[in-house]
């Protein structure tokens, strides 16, 4: 249990009288959660709740972490969906769901679009995928799932295998006319138009992402991104496998930098039991969250670099990559997808020439990193395309949801490993890069830095590693020894248990967030006792980025999306899910 | 692999007797010295087959991998196909990189049909070859679904290695058919 308790301990109780003072009627009850206390509220009020959560100085709920619905229809009778707003508060390191019932026939709530920026993509995805409508929603589409697609996929009657084709791609005209209404006068200017798709296909796109531009000359005036390309089901795939099935699935979220998805993912099941992970498995999760930070960041920057033509880098970045490929593969067995975490520990224990083979790693970091900061740090054309390119400042990119070295980027040192250090991270002596305006620039910078101070972390945790086991003593959670299954029939019934029933975590819902590479990667599970999640979501941190993306680039000149998408690191296995 | 030069033979000129050429290449020629014969197909195929260029079609994980394959521990230009090109009218390899969904199926389906014959596919890793683990209401299973596959590599991602071998195999089904004219 003192998992729990650890996670708990972050939650400062929040005074809830000024809401109560405020909503009274409208608050239906009061509910927990780990990770956070859940208030309910009916869906009347919820624009009203959220705007004062927002605002009220003794709250400053900044940011809209997530939203999402729970089909609540095998969970209990009454309505059927719960709409969850999960809320952060930055400044004070807080965190509080709004969850508000919707029932199905008449199946809608208020848009929070006028409120959170990024509750625009978050409505989005919640209509596609529940079918919940969100009233006055400026551009309610759908956006993971084609046009053609007929029902609500998340619904848990929908029936996981059943696919649907679709005969054309969408032309974004209707939601291209919307932005012409909306925004009568762009950034660009009103001379003739031309429309551009960059995308879904395209060298510099980074993945399957697809962006319809209308220039003006080379100027942008309107950018629609259009995402769902790479949905593959995670969601749904996660509601019919046991926890520990889910592992995989979640190595291809974010498939540069999988072993911190495998981490992310574990430690939101074991807050959900209630279970505390061993020291030894602690500092292990540290060396590989930070190994492949180190790989997340270099690739993103080589192929920022690239879409800018510098090529060179590329071989000096990548080349290293192959390296801490080799230290991965001989520790996980697997390049990319590890699938090394379990439920409560790790697949096995790091190999004994590990340690070694990461130190001699650790070594090549900085000459990579050197050599290539040798040629772009003072290089005219890099400056060029990048100061001052892309600028969002803090407030507004908590607005959109920023998180990770995006956020960072514009001055507002923010990371979970220092604000709510989970395994360990506060016994670590690390700086928390961050820049000066939020540009391209500062991007590709803060990147470079957070590669160096990971190397720290990771040296450090290799000097401090305890000795130990790597996985808890607990029948339900982690297989048994061979020798004992074989010879105790108590090994036996063990290994029989948690094969047949898998993992029961109690009834509950969790959410818990981790320090991904591109920001804040968070798992809201909601459990009913069985082997498998009622529900899995994904608080993907590029969702939210990329939801920004139109803001960023229109105004400015049509290269410069390019360059602006590299140094965000979309991933779209993370995007879509 | 058999792709680096004998160090034995190496300073051989191209035309020594010793150094075995090109299958269905002759050496001994009526002509006069320095003219091979061949049959034409022969030739074309043996150009065509050395000088692929490919269109990574990258959706997801494997084209992470794709990424490791051109760079230069493994690097793809020893086989004559390091000239990647995004443009379906430019190349005549198709490599479906990742998983395809219903909702990119139409495209990977045009740029398919954008590419001047003739061309070859191939599927990287289970997703595209079968829809992999993701048996699900938006993945495709399977790029075969849609346009004809002419060599699936298994893996979730394959290694690097694998796309190397799969580039091989291609080059022997250009060599062994007739060439289109």
């Amino acid at each position: 249990m003192e998992t729990r308790r650890a996670v708990d301990q972050e939650i400062r109780e929040i005074d809830l009288a000024p809401l109560h003072a405020r909503l009274g009627a409208a608050i239906l009850g009061r509910e927990s959660m780990v990770g956070m206390p859940v208030v309910r509220l009916a869906r009347g009020a919820i624009t009203e709740a959220l705007r004062f959560l927002r605002d009220e100085p003794s709250y400053r709920f900044d940011m809209l972490t997530d939203l999402t619905v729970v089909d609540c229809g095998e969970l209990r009778d009454g309505d059927r969906f719960d709409v969850v707003y999960l809320l952060h508060s930055l400044e004070r390191g807080e965190r509080l769901a709004i969850k508000s019932p919707v029932p199905e026939e008449d199946c809608w709530i208020e848009t929070a679009t006028g409120i959170y920026k990024n509750a625009d993509w978050t409505e989005r995805e919640a209509y596609d995928q529940y079918g919940v409508v969100f009233r006055d929603h400026p551009n309610l589409k759908r956006i993971l799932n084609h046009k053609e697609f007929v029902g609500h996929p998340l619904r848990r009657d929908y029936d996981i295998y059943k696919g649907q084709w679709l005969s054309e791609v969408d032309d974004l005209e209707d939601e291209l006319e919307r932005r012409r209404r909306r925004d009568p006068t762009p950034r660009g200017g009103q001379a003739d138009a031309m429309i551009l798709n960059l995308g879904p296909s395209h060298p510099a796109a980074h993945g399957t992402l697809r962006n319809l531009v209308e220039l003006e000359g080379e100027t942008v005036r309107y950018c629609i991104p259009e995402i769902g390309y790479l949905h593959r089901g995670f969601e749904k795939s996660a509601e019919t496998h046991e926890y520990n099935q889910v592992i995989p699935y979640t190595d291809r979220l974010n498939y540069c930098s999988c072993l911190i998805n495998n981490v992310a993912y574990s430690r939101a099941v074991e807050a959900l039991c209630g279970i505390e992970v061993t020291d030894r498995c602690k500092f292990i999760r540290v060396i590989i969250t930070e190994l492949s930070r180190i790989m997340d960041h270099l690739v993103c920057n080589a192929a920022n670099l690239v879409d800018l033509g510098a090529l060179t880098n590329y071989w000096y970045l990548f080349n290293l990559r192959e390296r801490i490929y080799n230290v991965i593969e001989s520790l996980t067995g697997a390049r990319l997808t590890t699938s090394y975490t379990r439920i409560g520990g790790l697949w096995a224990d790091i190999t004994p020439d590990f340690e070694e083979a990461v130190r001699a790693v650790l070594k090549e970091v900085p000459k990579a990193v050197g050599d290539t900061l040798k040629l772009i740090a003072r290089n005219k054309i890099f400056i060029d395309r990048t100061v001052g390119i892309g600028v969002i400042d803090a407030e507004e990119a908590i607005s959109f949801g920023f998180t990770g070295p995006c956020l960072r980027a514009t001055g507002y040192e923010y990371d979970l490993r220092k604000r709510h250090p989970y395994d360990h991270y506060d016994s670590f002596d690390f700086e928390i890069p961050s820049g000066h305006q939020g540009d391209t620039y500062d991007r590709v910078m803060v990147r470079f830095e957070e590669i160096r101070q990971s190397c720290r972390i990771v040296e450090q945790a290799l000097d401090k590693m305890p000795s130990g086991p790597v996985n808890v003593e607990h029948p339900r959670i982690i297989l048994p020894p061979k020798k004992q299954t074989y010879e105790s029939i108590e090994g036996l019934v063990g290994h029989f248990k948690l094969i047949m029933h898998g993992v029961n975590p109690p009834v509950g819902e969790a959410y818990v967030a981790t320090e991904a590479a591109n920001g804040e990667l968070g798992f809201f599970i909601v459990s009913d006792g069985g082997m498998k999640p009622y529900k899995c979501k994904v608080r993907p941190p590029c969702f939210h980025i990329y939801s920004a993306l139109p803001r960023l680039v229109e105004g400015g000149m049509v290269a410069d999306v390019v360059a602006i998408l590299g140094s965000l690191n979309i991933i779209a296995g993370e995007l879509d899910r | 692999m058999g792709v680096s030069e004998d160090p034995a033979r190496r300073g051989v000129p191209a035309d020594s007797p010793g150094r075995p050429l090109p299958r269905g290449i002759h050496r001994e020629s009526p002509v006069g010295e320095g003219v091979y014969l061949t049959k034409l197909d022969l030739a074309i195929n043996w150009a065509r087959k050395n000088s692929i260029w490919p269109l990574p079609f990258g959706t997801a994980c494997c084209a992470i991998e794709f990424m490791g394959v051109v760079s230069s521990v493994f690097d793809l230009s020893r086989f004559g196909a390091e000239v990647v090109r995004f443009s379906p009218r430019q190349s005549d390899l198709l490599l479906v990189a990742g998983t395809v969904t219903y909702k990119q199926a139409p495209i990977l389906r045009r740029i398919y049909e954008q590419m001047c014959e003739p061309k070859w596919v191939v599927a990287m890793g289970v997703c595209a070859s079968s829809g992999g683990f993701y048996d699900n209401y938006c993945t495709l299973q399977g790029i075969d679904k849609v346009i004809p596959v002419d060599f699936y590599i298994a893996g979730c991602p394959p290694r690097p290695e694998a796309i190397l071998q799969a580039l091989l195999e291609i080059q022997k089904k250009i060599e062994r058919n007739p060439a289109p004219r």
